[in-house]
């Protein structure tokens, strides 16, 4: 593995190849906001928190750094007006699924997001796929996982694997940012008692 | 449908994980939907996770996890139809049989959909019937129609 070296937010930053941006700049101290990642499983790129800018001037591009790889002499800015701006708009829509959520409203707070901007849709899932990822990827039960697409897409347990697994493991619940998860599972055990 | 044809059906495809939605397609299309034992074996031939099943089961519209009616009608609501009185003929079906789309009956005859464009404007408002296309219907013959089918 070789070393490349690239700028994150005017500091010289070095890193491995194969490492995502994101993984740079936490190597290095610098802390983009995340909601998907989690450093045990493959990237998602599913929650675009994570967005960064890369290049300077008229020609910049914003990528997903959790899952854009690193790059010799590349030039990022963790933030700005517009990265924070679909920052906000982002945790906005979360929020509209799961307005108590604790890990949203520190973010809102951060980013001066409108915990009220979107009617409320709560359905609590923000489809992060930690739950789902974390259980087939490391613990490689597949006891739960998303069905249905588009708005009506969910998370489910499949009862049979769940009755002999979760109950001693349950590590998926403190992944969750909002309580999904657990009233998920709760309901699924209450369904089939 | 018994495990026997579905373990034909896998191994026409040679059990290949990667065939998962060939399978499927395949149980579905001549099992009219998609029975959980079928789905198990499925699972167990082809080692993947039944969460991975169900994802892609229920992702598509083409799968049904419920029993389906003998005959499928597909009423078309794309643009063309609809200005042509696509709406009008749905409800005389509604009516007809007394389902709304997205259901069946209870005689498990009928099971009813919309689509959108089938594909042959010109003859809206179309519907389709087990793969059968009716064009040009208007709402008093669309009744008639469903008469033929037992
Ligand atoms: S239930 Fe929680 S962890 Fe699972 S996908 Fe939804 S938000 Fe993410
Ligand atoms: S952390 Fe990168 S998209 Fe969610
Ligand atoms: S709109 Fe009905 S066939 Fe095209």
């Amino acid at each position: 593995m070789s070393e490349i070296l690239l700028e994150i937010d005017g500091q010289k930053v070095k890193a491995k190849t194969g490492m995502t941006v994101l993984e740079a700049a936490k190597a290095a101290g610098i802390r983009i906001p995340t909601l998907c990642y989690h450093e045990k499983l493959e990237p998602y790129g599913g929650c675009r928190l994570c967005i960064v800018e890369l290049g300077a001037g008229e020609r910049k591009k914003i990528v997903v750094s959790c899952v854009y790889l690193a790059e010799e002499g590349l030039v990022v800015t963790t933030r700005s007006e517009k990265i924070d701006r679909i920052r906000r708009t982002i945790i906005e829509l979360y929020l509209a699924h799961a307005p108590d959520a604790f890990e949203l409203l520190e973010l809102a707070k951060e980013y001066g997001a409108d915990r009220d901007r979107f009617a409320k849709e709560a359905s609590f899932c923000v489809h992060c796929g930690l739950c789902v990822r974390y259980c087939a990827e490391v613990k490689k039960k597949f006891a739960v996982g998303f069905v249905d697409r588009g708005t009506r897409k969910e998370i489910s347990f499949v009862p049979e694997i769940a009755a002999e697994e979760c109950w001693d493991c349950k590590e998926c619940f403190p992944l969750c940012p909002t309580e999904a998860l657990q009233a998920a599972f709760v309901l699924m055990r209450a369904l089939s008692l | 449908m018994d495990n026997d044809r579905v373990d034909q059906i896998i191994d026409k495809h040679n059990g290949e994980a990667s065939s998962l939605i060939q399978v499927l397609l395949e149980i579905q299309s001549e099992h009219h939907w998609l029975p959980k034992s079928a789905l198990e074996r499925v699972g167990e031939r082809l080692q993947v996770p039944r969460t991975r099943i169900l994802h892609i089961a229920t992702f598509y519209k083409a799968f049904s996890l419920v029993p389906k009616g003998r005959h499928e009608i597909n009423v078309c609501m794309g643009t063309a139809c609809h200005v042509r009185g696509a709406g009008r003929v749905l409800d005389v079906i509604e009516d007809v049989i007394g389902i709304k789309p997205g259901e069946t009956d209870l005689e498990l005859k009928f099971s009813l959909e919309t689509v959108n464009c089938l594909g042959c404007c010109a003859l809206g408002p179309v519907l389709e019937i087990d793969g059968t296309t009716h064009g040009k219907m208007a709402p008093g013959e669309t009744a008639d129609v469903l008469l033929n089918y037992e």
